[in-house]
């Protein structure tokens, strides 16, 4: 081997041998925590632990009529079992997420076969609960026995799958979450056009300010950009809260009557107005940075072939800011798509977005799998942004202010 | 546009009806719309500092604030926090997973960046992408699956767990400064520090080191403000033992309503500024993320 290429070798190993412990470390604190939620999402256990006779017995059901004999009598035998070893509720739980009102039947016939001691097991739990004589309830239980499945992304994408196998959109009434994802990447669009409304003017203001003013300028950028983001929240609450600073404001310049305060908070509004505010400065650094890269002169060259000053910006200067625009643009909206915090404090109802949704189902409903998968197509939506990013940008030159 | 205007090499000027040019509109247009974006900006940080020397546990405005009446200005909320048992352990809990995380953060991300600025580093792009990912990911899914696994491995409500979760929240930081601070290093500087001599520890620790340090220290910062100002992870992670400063406030937003909240605000706001302060002035040394070459 020739000193070179040794020498190369070695430079190489010193690299990797830097970059290593902080790969290992991401790896395990970050990387692994999003496999584990992406792994939820596909693979739940549950079912399949509790009842693997039933769901054995079934393996040889057509799914026509009624199941054999055999499922009845595994069935009754593992549900008390279940009851025995408590996990009898999170079965339930998941069944009656296949069919509403299962839960009731599972807990009720568990219950009701701890006193029973001998068959037949049919007819005893069509006696408990008549929904035992009905196929639905064993398509139910069958498609939760599944260790693997695709139940919680259907789910998410509102759509089921039939007993027959087939893949069928939920109805109208029912769809949640593709409406509530539309709205999450129409409102971001909103929000990061309105930034580049706002953000752009000023941008170029303190782009081609004097020094002195440009800083001063720039501080009031980077001061809302440093503070904490929960305070910044709590501050719009003071002000657009019913009764509070712009309503009152309002009231005594008699814009509006004391009966007639405007609800600009825990809604839509407050999400966006708040939100708006809150990645402004994500959008005004980037422009600013590419901005002040363009010499005046190229304007005064502009003016003095006689272009007006509309065509100079139109022909001259707009093109040249366009990397700052997409940069700028992109990463607002790739950090509103995501947003958790501000439309969780002042969205109310109606200003939720995805991210709300994942949390609804981390905290409240407890369905880990559907949240895990809701997460997944959030994930997958940022990766492809990120990487389009990386591709037009460059991710390490995302600005920090 | 006027033919004429062109031929005597003049730029075309339009007036307005009344007679004021065209162009001072527009100017004067311009400057009134930056104005009102500076006022959307600043007002609402600016409008919680005097309000969180109210008297009266109102979010508002009291008429006696209005006419500068001493009598309706107080330092009640201060007092209220400050004896507070939990704000003040919330305290303790920020500062000490805030320490450690932007130790730990610091040093893997600095050796990371070290790596990462040498050519004849493999799979540069995808490892960075991998490393600056936590930044982008929305927070809630971090949180998701931070919740899961540390508390599988038994992490979950410790304070460990939390300081590795914000150490892989505020490692991004870290790498993006540092890089961006090798990028204006000159090579030729180890290399002559090599050849008067010098082992490669000599060399970065008397050489490297100490004209890197602006870029450094700012990455810490950074790392330091996201942990400090970091809600979600906690709120999924956290026990009573674990609250924080941010899970404080949010619990103050959701569940009591006082202003209380405001006078912490109002000291995170000089935190910030004491940050952001610190910052510029390291960014004047050469650390700045984004060098202007």
């Amino acid at each position: 081997m020739t000193d070179a290429a040794q020498s190369l070798r070695r430079e190489r190993l010193r690299a990797l041998g830097l970059v290593l412990p902080l790969l290992l470390f991401v790896g395990v604190t970050f990387i692994a925590p999003l496999g584990t939620m992406l792994m939820r999402s596909v693979h739940d256990p549950v079912v399949a632990d509790a009842l693997p006779e039933t769901l054995a017995s079934l393996g040889e059901w057509t799914g026509e009529g009624l199941p054999p004999d055999a499922a009845y009598e595994a069935i009754a035998r593992e549900l008390v079992l279940a009851r025995e070893e408590r996990t009898l509720g999170q079965v339930a739980g998941r069944v009656n997420r296949v069919e509403s009102g299962l839960r009731g039947v599972v807990t009720r016939s568990a219950r009701g076969l701890g006193d029973v001691t001998e068959g037949p097991w049919r007819e005893v739990m069509v006696a408990i609960d008549s929904a035992w004589a009905d196929p639905g309830t064993w398509h139910a239980i069958r498609a939760t026995g599944q260790r693997f499945t695709a139940r919680h992304y259907l789910n998410a994408l509102d759509m089921q799958q039939l007993p027959d196998g087939s893949v069928a959109r939920q109805p109208e009434d029912r769809r949640i979450y593709l409406p509530l994802l539309w709205r999450t990447l129409i409102v971001s669009a909103g929000i990061t056009l309105l930034c580049l409304l706002l953000g752009y003017p000023i941008a170029h203001l303190i782009a081609h300010a004097p020094p002195r003013r440009a800083n001063v300028l720039l501080v009031l950028v980077l001061v809302p950009f440093w503070t904490s983001l929960l305070v910044r929240t709590t501050a719009w609450i003071v002000l657009l809260q019913t009764q509070g600073v712009i309503n009152d404001l309002l009231v005594s310049a008699g814009l509006v009557g004391d009966d007639g305060r405007l609800a600009m908070i825990y809604n839509m509004t407050g999400t966006i107005i708040a939100m708006t505010h809150v990645l402004l400065p994500f959008m005004v650094l980037p422009l600013y940075s590419v901005m002040r890269a363009i010499p005046g002169r190229y304007m005064d060259a502009a003016a003095s072939l006689g272009a007006t000053p509309t065509q100079a910006f139109r022909r001259v200067y707009w093109p040249q800011t366009l990397p700052g625009v997409g940069a700028g643009s992109l990463l607002v909206f790739i950090l509103a798509i995501g947003y958790y915090i501000t439309p969780a404090l002042v969205g109310g109802s109606s200003g939720q977005l995805i991210s709300n949704m994942v949390a609804y189902h981390m905290q409240t409903s407890l369905n880990w799998g559907l949240a895990g998968a809701l997460g997944g197509i959030l994930l997958a939506g940022v990766l492809v942004l990120y990487m389009l990013y990386d591709r037009l940008v460059g991710i390490e030159r995302l600005s920090l202010g | 546009m006027n033919p004429g205007a062109l031929a005597s090499g003049q730029a075309p000027r339009r007036r307005m009806a009344g007679g004021i040019p065209r162009d001072r509109l527009v100017r004067f247009a311009y400057l009134a719309f930056c104005t009102v974006v500076f006022v959307f900006l600043v007002a609402p940080i600016l409008v919680i500092v005097p309000l969180s020397f109210n008297a009266e546990p109102y979010f508002t405005f009291t008429e006696g604030m209005l006419r500068f009446d001493p009598e309706a200005y107080s330092l009640r909320w201060y007092r209220e926090v400050y004896e507070s048992e939990a704000w003040r352990g919330s305290l303790v809990n920020s500062l000490v997973i805030g320490a450690f995380a932007t130790i730990l953060a610091t040093v893997l991300g600095t050796l990371a960046a070290l790596g990462l600025a040498s050519p004849a580093m493999p799979a540069r792009r995808l490892v960075m992408g991998l490393l600056i990912s936590p930044m982008v990911t929305p927070v809630i899914i971090s949180a998701a699956g931070m919740f899961f696994f540390y508390s599988s491995i038994g992490l979950g409500q410790t304070h460990l767990g939390l300081i590795l979760a914000h150490t892989a929240l505020g490692i991004p930081f870290v790498v993006i400064t540092v890089t961006a601070t090798l990028s204006g290093f000159d090579r030729n500087l180890t290399r002559a520090a090599a050849s008067l001599g010098a082992g490669p520890m000599i060399a970065f620790r008397k050489v490297q080191l100490p004209l890197i340090a602006p870029g450094v220290l700012s990455g810490a910062l950074f790392a330091f403000a996201t942990s400090f100002d970091e809600v979600v992870v906690v709120l999924f992670m956290a026990g009573i033992e674990q609250r924080t400063i941010p899970r404080q406030m949010w619990a103050g937003i959701r569940e009591q309503i006082s202003p209380a909240i405001l006078a912490v605000a109002t000291f995170l706001i000089a935190f910030a500024v004491v940050l952001l302060a610190t910052v510029a002035w390291l960014r004047r040394r050469g650390g700045s993320p984004r060098p202007n070459r």
